[in-house]
């Protein structure tokens, strides 16, 4: 990520260009990351340390607006993470285009499938 | 043919890796931490439909919430979940790393080879203790 000391200016003169999707991808998973841990961690010490919760008290987190609205962009999150991360899985495994297409389609398909559950599973509370 | 290299044996080379070759080829720590970082991802990745199912009947009412509780009774059950807890938990660590990592930090052999074999002290402990947790220890 940082850049590495470079004296000779070697490939100081290289123009970039693309419209790095690649860079916005990268960033956006490890941003994902982030928002994933501090969220998990936040429900694991609510739920490890906030004694037994039961059905009442588990169900009651998710009562609030506020908290179903924090949930979903976790969840956002973790889909967004996960197509990055299974895209390249795809990418670095199955070479005939036909079918890492094929996959990537699934892979999207299936993750807004889990992201239009998730709504229905967090205001059904 | 005097030259000390003549009675050496060829070095095993490996370029771009076959799959028959994967069992032979032995990784580093840090190379371990990478693979299964990618193989407890996927495994999470295709088990979200179990993992939102399990969340929905947590949540939709009191007696799915029951339901619930004498689904993960059974053993193989709680051992589906101990592997599931693995793999969040290698997942997450490991990724710890990956993001200290990006941040140019520890990135020198033996420094990336320490916080490799970190990651298993620490997710490995966390696991068993979630296994403990799941099969009723404490």
């Amino acid at each position: 990520m940082a850049a590495s000391p470079n004296p000779a200016g070697i490939g100081t003169k290289r123009i970039v260009v693309g419209a790095h999707y690649g860079v916005g991808g990268f960033l956006l998973q490890r941003l994902t990351a982030i928002v994933l841990t501090v969220f998990v961690l936040f429900l694991l010490l609510r739920v490890v340390f906030g004694g037994p919760l039961g059905y009442d008290g588990w169900a009651g987190l998710f009562v609030p607006l506020w908290m179903k609205i924090v949930a979903l962009v976790a969840l956002l999150a973790l889909f967004y993470h996960a197509w990055i991360g299974v895209r390249d899985i795809w990418m670095d495994y199955v070479k005939p285009t036909g079918i890492r297409v094929a996959l990537q389609t699934l892979t999207v398909l299936w993750l807004v499938f889990c992201a239009v559950w998730s709504v229905q599973i967090l205001w059904r509370v | 043919m005097n030259s000390p290299f003549a009675a050496s044996k060829p070095r095993p080379e490996f370029r771009n890796i076959h799959v028959s070759q994967i069992l032979k080829y032995k990784l580093p720590p840090p190379g371990m931490v990478s693979i299964m970082h990618r193989i407890s991802g996927a495994a999470l990745f295709l088990t979200l439909p179990f993992i939102l199912w399990l969340f929905d009947l947590s949540l939709t009412s009191e007696l799915s919430y029951t339901r619930l509780g004498d689904f993960a009774a059974h053993w193989l059950v709680k051992l589906v979940l101990v592997g599931l807890a693995w793999a969040f938990l290698h997942h997450l660590i490991a990724g710890l790393r990956f993001l200290m990592l990006d941040l140019d930090v520890g990135v020198d052999k033996p420094a990336a080879r320490t916080s490799a074999l970190a990651v298993f002290a620490i997710s490995l402990p966390l696991t068993l203790l979630a296994a403990l947790k799941i099969f009723g220890a404490f």
